[in-house]
């Protein structure tokens, strides 16, 4: 199987999209989900609700509000514009921020899921130990919490790999910058170029299985969920 | 006997003429040409009485999509090579293919008096982004490309190109101010033979090959009177005043 430069490049932007948003996520689903599992304010729906929003909303829609948001006349682009950043469509970094929000769900869900799950009793007894809250969270939550993690971090790189409507419509298709695979494997299609459409679609295929595989084998033996 | 000939023949094409009424023809666009193709369809069924349902795309998608069995009656490409690919592996009917518009470039901006010294703001290279659609896919991008060449700016301009799938994309990057010009299809920013937003300026036909855009008849439609009527139609005069009026020759 031989793959032109320009596939491999698109391989590994994927790769690195993902791993960026991946990482992104983490650090800022994780107050997200936190906060969630733990409140009783009544913001708790509707905000639950907002963080679910892009498993519904159709990529068409969430990219041309991303376009329009990050462009000139939006919000995002006059603030970044101010901030001597540019504009972000076109540009590694706004399909970063356009999958951070994608993702969103994948991230945040299984890890609120997995701190509901410990209830409140480890943390109340942590607390009589006299831990602090920032102890109680980082030496009681977050280890009982581990396997959501993982769930939501193998869910939200391969949902973020999977991306293609929303990077269609805010990635103008660069060479290198902002053209993923999915994008690529669309290119040859139009193109007729339905080999190198397969070859790169088989890659997918078998990486999206492999990582499916590896999450679903795994989970059984995570007994704190 | 000769009258009664004629009789039974007005007849039968007047009983035609009502069962055409009820005729619908399902048609698939090239992007570029969605905008005159609702008028014509307009004119069309207004006309005729026959109905006509539009699906527009890049070619190449429609190509794929009629390939694997969509609905299609016709396909009204932005180029000659799909059309003719068409032909040659039996999807298309032999010989039906015409070219119904040739397509003019047009360097656009959204903002009125940007682009008024035409390919000077090219050169002066103080725009942020070019968008034009996809040269790989799109007859618009390949002659976008060529005339770049052309102007001999394809090197300095090339880090600024984005591409959009198909010229509609195209449009709407430079349309949402994403990207200050682009290259795209005069039919897209012309409505009554003028530019109707913006400014843009029209690039001459000889820097680059001629964007003639040919339409072909599909087996599956062969036997439709609506979509046979659509592809006589055209060719007429009325579809020929509204192409021009949206900035396409014809032949």
């Amino acid at each position: 199987m031989v793959l032109s430069a320009t596939d491999i490049d698109a391989i590994l932007l994927t790769l690195r999209l993902a791993s960026v948003t991946t990482l992104i996520l983490f650090i800022s689903g994780t107050p997200i989900a936190w906060w969630l599992s733990r409140t009783r304010s009544r913001w708790k729906g509707p905000i639950g609700a907002v963080v679910a929003l892009p498993l519904v909303l159709p990529p068409s829609v969430l990219g041309f509000y991303l376009l329009v948001a990050m462009g000139p006349n939006g919000p995002v682009g006059q603030l970044t514009q101010s901030l001597g950043l540019g504009l972000l469509p076109f540009t590694f970094w706004g399909l970063v921020v356009g999958s951070v929000f994608y993702s969103l769900p994948f991230m945040v869900q299984p890890v609120q899921n997995a701190f509901e799950a410990i209830g409140r009793r480890p943390l109340e007894v942590a607390a009589t130990l006299r831990a602090s809250p920032l102890d109680r969270f980082f030496t009681v939550a977050l280890p009982l919490a581990l396997p959501g993690f993982v769930t939501a971090g193998i869910l939200t790189f391969a949902h973020t790999v999977g991306e293609f409507g929303v990077v269609l419509m805010i990635g103008g298709n660069i060479p290198g910058v902002t053209r993923v695979a999915s994008v690529q494997i669309y290119d040859h299609v139009e193109a007729l170029e339905y080999g190198d459409a397969h070859r790169l679609a088989a890659i997918l295929l078998v990486f999206s299985f492999l990582v499916l595989l590896a999450l679903y084998s795994w989970r059984p033996n995570a007994k704190s969920t | 006997m000769r009258s009664i000939a004629h009789l039974a023949l007005t007849l039968a094409l007047g009983g035609a003429a009502v069962i055409a009424q009820a005729d619908e023809a399902q048609v698939a666009v090239a992007a570029n040409f969605t905008a005159p193709m609702k008028e014509i369809i307009a004119a069309f069924e207004q006309e005729t009485g026959h109905e006509v349902k539009a699906s527009s795309g890049s070619t190449g998608k429609l190509y794929a999509q009629i390939k694997n069995g969509a609905p299609f009656e016709a396909l009204l490409a932005a180029d000659q090579k799909r059309p003719e690919l068409l032909e040659e592996e039996g999807v298309g009917v032999a010989s039906s293919r015409f070219t119904y518009a040739i397509g003019s470039l047009v360097l656009w901006s959204a903002d009125a008096g940007a682009v008024d010294d035409g390919p000077a703001v090219l050169e002066a290279n103080g725009f942020n982004k070019l968008s034009i659609a996809n040269p790989k896919l799109a007859p618009y991008g390949e002659a976008a490309m060529e005339t770049l060449d052309a102007l001999g700016l394809k090197e300095a301009v090339e880090p600024k190109l984005v591409m959009g799938e198909n010229i509609a994309q195209a449009i709407q990057f430079v349309d949402t101010g994403n990207a200050d010009l682009g290259f795209v299809a005069l039919s897209q920013v012309m409505q009554g033979g003028q530019i109707t937003k913006g400014s843009g300026w029209v690039v001459p036909g000889d820097m680059h090959a001629p964007i003639r855009q040919d339409a072909v008849l599909l087996k599956r439609g062969a036997d439709n009177p609506a979509v046979n009527a659509l592809m006589t139609y055209l060719k007429g005069d009325k579809a020929h005043a509204i192409i021009h009026s949206f900035g396409y020759e014809t032949e």
